[in-house]
């Protein structure tokens, strides 16, 4: 069963694995519970028989002796089957930990924020460190290690079609790890509640030939272009003089801070927002006028940008692709 | 005789042996002081049982109604009904008042009000900390509305995990205000527990010897020894939350050698257990219905007391499964697994013991019948979704999901409030005096068992498609409309299904037909004495001499003679055996109790404004101890000797 | 007790709560999308009381962000997020002034505190002229007042989530604050 987005849909080995224990675990409780609603209900109907013809209460020693023989049996019935459930979970697990043969595994730094994600992926030469926001891009086949890091308060890392999720915990330093079998794009949502925009913190997950992610892994490595046009100069500009640099960075400019998801290639991302709203001019512009409109209670403050400077500045913003 | 006995009995006030001069005597010696002052200071297991059942309900009417508001603004994607500030608070207070102000009090008050009835005393064993665990409870739950209806409500939700609930990332007073008010709870919770362990096991009527003990009462005793090892897990970990809060000390700052893990141990350890805390006395009500509609005892009496001892020693072994997906070692997660998986035992155990009473028995289903049938249809959908829990690989995909809220109310609704409205169906004649209507309870019956199944099994079915928990919005893109919108219609269903059953409730308040002392034909003690109970319970305390007190084939019941009438004396029996020990003379109405709440009350409230407050309420605890303590004035002797053939 | 005694203590209770409810919807509201006064135009806000001729009227812009324990949270954290430690120290003090005692060289009201950010000061203090939206300047002058107890103590953060900086509990106590626009004339108040 494909079921988009649901623990079903996998794409990677864990997840595969934790699907068929699932289905395992479906089918086991539902021939459980049949059972126990056709004892109850031939226990019922008999009673109502015996209530019918105007027998009393059933209690003698025979009739102890056969019942407490069926309960016993119910009860080591449940026994055996909670062994197999025991087994097959510990099984399922060790089938599911990180493969310590893995060839060439790539390892991402993953660091939750209140409302948005962090993702640094760790290479052997420090300069080809590459940090991400609000996007993680995988490689198809290769096991990724995952770290998980925590600035603020606790949150989930869960990206259900790839495996189950682990907390993100500060002071803390969990660990994870995914490999997407098959390209696909899925959205990964917080899975622990963390504060008033828990509801909106998603992140887009990519996962595609090792050759795109080459690509992809280069253009994000580069620093921004200055911009040509004379629009997107003065929307330069408007964001080193405005709010946006006391939190955004764009890298090959003076903006550097990390209060914020950084944007060095914001324009070449599907979504805006913490992965909650498609990345267009509209919605872009929507989300710096008023971000507290969109997502109540999100970091980002009001910008009451005069509409030359907004344009401007938008059209700055998708030159970073 | 110090009082005038009843226009009704002056007839026989002639003999003073009569069984109705007896109550002529007792009545005045038991009853409550007239008026408000008489209601402040009643140390009556019963009166005080009865306002806190339905200070529980009221709290549950709250918490019920926040629930609807959640499912308004949950029904569509994008909802505007609310925003996350107001949703945050909803589902915060939504959840601890369900869990401390309903669920747990609930269950304790109908422990304190049967279980003397039950095992044939004529009051609980500390009347005085009766009544102040009442008024300390009915503090701490007006403390989180007044929080909420404030604006002040908390918001980091009921298991508060920090640092999310810590000094940096919660403002204001909202988690402060939450962690008193579990303060107060807890308070109430142990001083029940301690009360029903000390009456049962020091007050049972001659005769009930231990192995002799309802289920009920056995359930209520069990229950109660995991209040005493769970709730100080709790009120610890609250204190220590809110002094990280609110003197600066660091139990959860990781930068100063504190641990943001070390508060989920705590407050697991405790909340694990506490849904069994919850779910125990809900075998204990079905028990006691299971056996007396089915006209015989329950089937396997050994084997339940058994599972129910079971089920609260290994409660407390499985708090871990609500916490794998922190780092953890596999075998550590298997050892949790199968903890988990063990607990399962005991509990198909008891439900496959109630299918064999009903199988051997001549069952009538009466509403109350009804609500156990539906119980086990209910619960065991929650047992089996909580497998999906304990398996760590399918958990660590399912845990926080919307499979969480889906399983636990498949659990509670059906492991305790059906029990619990059960219970209510088949207690409302002994405490009332009226029997409610058998339509109008399957009407609402069936609208809640439809409500709950409508509700709860969307949300199963949307914690698989992802949906994590604790959202106040989603957006239309994930496909999770339509499931949402059949879980809110469910919950209007519930709605519909409670309402009818109050109207039930107030119908037949007013108008009911009398019940008699014994409508359902019932096997425990409750049942011999009239509806309502009087004061003291019983005229004499009775004599048991087997499991099924009232239904043994000994005609009359026997009873005990030479206990006082012109004071408040109950009998002392031995633990095990239930053999005669001594007499005990029980307090008059007081209004210390409340004064201790009050006092209490003042320390935990304005401490969390200025530390300073402890120190003030801590003084003023002492004073009204002090006045608890106070000797009292030995009374006239006024006992008439009277000699009352066996 | 009489019951006339009993609807009296009901009346002050209700009293006592009509007044914390007052104060708990300043203390507890979440203003997100609240707009917030602008900054006081360039000189505005003088920073002596001393003036030759009639005083020219004092200009008081009513902060939001006093009292509410979220914006002073939301001060705290942009405190630490845009490296104000890096040099007032947490309010200790380094190159820059402590913030945690009472010496106010450019005054210590909302109005003053906001001025000295989007102005800056001489020697280090950058001017964030623009950088800054009007909410997270009141934000963080409310949570800048709050370091030297110039805030309520019950919105105020108890401890931070980070390595802890001990204040001595026996130092000496702060005393009432100046007059926010002078550091060497004394307030109003206390003027002959």
């Amino acid at each position: 069963m494909t079921w988009a987005g649901s623990i079903f849909d996998t794409a990677g080995p864990p997840a595969e694995r934790i699907a068929r224990l699932a289905w395992f675990l479906i089918i086991v409780s539902a021939v459980t519970y049949l059972l126990v609603l056709v004892a109850t209900g031939m226990a019922m109907r008999r009673a109502r028989a015996r209530r019918a013809r105007g027998e009393l209460a059933d209690a003698r020693p025979e009739t102890g002796k056969r019942l407490t023989r069926n309960v016993a049996i119910a009860a080591i019935a449940t026994t055996l089957l909670l062994l197999v459930f025991v087994t097959a979970t510990a099984l399922t697990n060790k089938a599911i930990a990180w493969p310590l043969n893995a060839q060439q595994p790539l390892t991402i730094e993953v660091t939750g924020n209140q409302w948005w994600w962090q993702f640094r992926y760790r290479d052997s030469v420090p300069s080809n460190w590459l940090t991400t926001s609000n996007e993680l891009h995988i490689p198809v086949g290769r096991p990724v290690r995952v770290i998980l890091l925590s600035n603020d308060v606790i949150h989930s890392f869960w990206i259900p079609e790839l495996h189950g999720k682990q907390d993100v915990i500060p002071g803390h330093r969990n660990t994870t790890w995914i490999q997407a079998d098959r390209p696909g794009a899925w959205k990964a949502r917080c899975a622990e509640f963390c504060g008033l925009q828990h509801a909106k913190m998603a992140f887009d997950v990519v996962a595609e030939s090792p050759a795109q992610f080459d690509r992809w892994y280069e253009s994000q490595l580069a620093s921004a272009q200055p911009p040509t046009d004379s629009s997107a100069k003065h929307g330069h500009d408007v964001f080193m003089q405005r709010t946006c640099i006391m939190c955004h960075a764009i890298s090959g400019t003076e903006a550097g801070s990390s209060v914020g998801p950084e944007l060095t290639h914001i324009a070449s991302r599907p979504s805006i927002a913490a992965g909650t709203l498609p990345n267009t001019r509209e919605n872009l512009g929507r989300w710096i006028l008023n971000p507290q409109l969109i997502k109540p209670g999100v970091r980002m403050p009001p910008n009451a940008l005069p509409p030359a400077e907004m344009n401007a500045l938008l059209d700055y913003l998708e030159t970073l692709k | 005789m110090s009082a005038q006995p009843l226009p009704a009995e002056r007839a026989v006030e002639t003999d003073p042996n009569s069984i109705a001069s007896v109550h002529a005597r007792l009545e005045p010696v038991w009853r409550n002081g007239p008026g408000l002052w008489g209601w402040l200071t009643s140390v009556n297991h019963k009166s005080i049982a009865l306002r806190s059942i339905l200070t529980a309900f009221a709290f549950f009417a709250i918490a019920g109604v926040e629930a609807a508001l959640m499912r308004v603004q949950l029904a569509r994607p994008e909802n505007s009904f609310m925003g996350p500030d107001r949703y945050n608070q909803l589902f915060t207070t939504h959840g601890s008042a369900m869990m401390f102000l309903f669920a747990v009090p609930v269950v304790q008050s109908v422990a304190l009000y049967f279980v003397p009835i039950m095992i044939g005393t004529r009051n609980v064993a500390f009347p005085r900390l009766n009544a102040f665990g009442y008024w300390t409870y009915l503090i701490g739950g007006l403390l989180l509305f007044a929080g909420l209806f404030t604006n002040t409500g908390p918001d980091q939700g009921w298991f508060s995990y920090v640092p999310l609930a810590g000094p940096g990332f919660s403002p204001g007073k909202r988690v402060d205000i939450w962690a008193q008010m579990i303060t107060f709870t807890e308070i109430a919770a142990i001083v029940a527990a301690i009360e029903v362990i000390v009456t049962v096991f020091k007050q049972r009527a001659p005769g009930m010897s231990l192995n002799r003990v309802p289920l009920f009462v056995w359930a209520m005793v069990v229950m109660s020894f995991m209040v005493l090892v769970a709730m100080p897990y709790v009120a610890t970990a609250s204190a220590m939350l809110a002094m990280d809060r609110l003197i600066a000390t660091q139990f959860f700052n990781y930068a100063e050698g504190g641990d943001a893990l070390l508060w989920q141990h705590l407050f697991w350890f405790f909340a694990h257990p506490e849904v069994y805390i919850i779910f125990i006395p809900a075998l204990g009500m079905v028990s006691a219905i299971v056996a007396t509609f089915s006209r015989r005892p329950v089937f396997g009496y050994t084997a339940l007391v058994l599972a129910l001892v079971a089920i609260g020693f290994l409660s407390f072994g499985l708090w871990v499964h609500h916490m794998f997906a922190t780092p953890l070692t596999q075998t550590g997660q298997s050892f949790f697994t199968a903890a988990s998986a063990m607990i399962a035992i005991p509990t198909g155990v008891t439900i496959f013991c109630w299918i064999a009473t009903i199988w051997s028995g001549r069952p009538r289903f009466d509403t109350p019948m009804l609500y156990v049938v539906g119980f086990i249809a209910l619960f065991v959908i929650g047992g089996l979704s909580g497998l999906f829990l304990a398996s760590v690989p399918v958990d660590l995909q399912l845990t926080d999901t919307f499979f969480l809220p889906g399983h636990i109310h498949y659990v509670l609704l059906g492991g305790m409030v059906f029990p619990l409205f059960g219970a209510l169906h088949y207690w409302f004649p002994k405490v009332t005096g009226r029997m409610m209507s058998e339509r109008l309870g399957k009407v609402s019956f069936w609208l809640l068992f439809v409500g709950v199944n409508v509700t709860f099994f969307p949300q199963l079915l949307l914690g698989m498609a992802g949906m994590p928990r604790r959202v106040y919005t989603y957006l239309a893109d994930t496909g999770w409309g339509g499931l949402n919108l059949t879980s809110s219609i469910g919950a209007g269903l519930l709605a519909i299904g409670l309402l009818v059953l109050v109207f039930n409730i107030a119908r037949s308040l007013a108008a009911g037909p009398p019940a008699g002392a014994d409508p359902w034909g019932g096997e425990t003690l409750e049942w011999a004495i009239s509806s309502p109970a009087p004061d003291y319970n019983f005229a004499y305390i009775p004599i048991v001499h087997g499991r099924s007190a009232l239904w043994a084939d000994t005609g009359e019941l026997d009873a005990v003679t030479g206990l006082r009438e012109d004071r408040r004396e109950v009998l002392q029996t031995t633990m095990l055996d239930a053999e005669p020990d001594s007499r005990h003379e029980h307090p008059d109405p007081t209004i210390v109790p409340l004064l201790a709440a009050l006092a209490v009350g003042v320390g935990l409230i304005s401490g969390i404004f200025d530390p300073m407050g402890f120190a003030v309420g801590g003084v003023l605890t002492l004073i009204a101890l002090a006045a608890w303590g106070w000797p009292q004035k030995t009374k006239p002797n006024t006992h008439e000797i009277v000699e009352v053939p066996k | 007790m009489s019951v006339v005694s009993v609807t009296r203590l009901w009346g002050r209770a209700a009293a006592v709560a009509a007044l914390t409810l007052g104060l708990a919807c300043k203390r507890e509201e979440r203003r997100f999308n609240a707009s917030y006064p602008s900054p006081p135009a360039y000189a505005a806000v003088t920073l002596d009381t001393l003036q030759p001729g009639v005083p020219s009227p004092e200009i008081t812009v009513n902060s939001p962000s006093e009292g509410n324990a979220y914006d002073i949270a939301q001060g705290k954290q942009l405190f630490a997020q845009w490296n104000c430690s890096g040099c007032h120290s947490h309010g200790g003090g380094g190159m820059g002034p402590p913030l945690m005692d009472n010496e106010w060289i450019y005054g210590s009201s909302p109005e003053n505190i906001v001025a000295t950010i989007v102005e800056g000061r001489p020697n280090g203090m950058p001017s964030f002229r623009n950088r800054i939206a009007n909410n997270q300047l009141w934000q963080l002058a409310a949570y800048v007042r709050s370091m030297s107890g110039l805030q309520a103590k019950a919105p105020s953060p108890g401890r931070n989530d980070e390595m802890q900086y001990k204040v001595d509990e026996q130092r000496t106590p702060i005393r009432t604050p100046r007059a926010s626009s002078s550091r060497n004339v004394p307030a109003k108040s206390e003027r002959p």
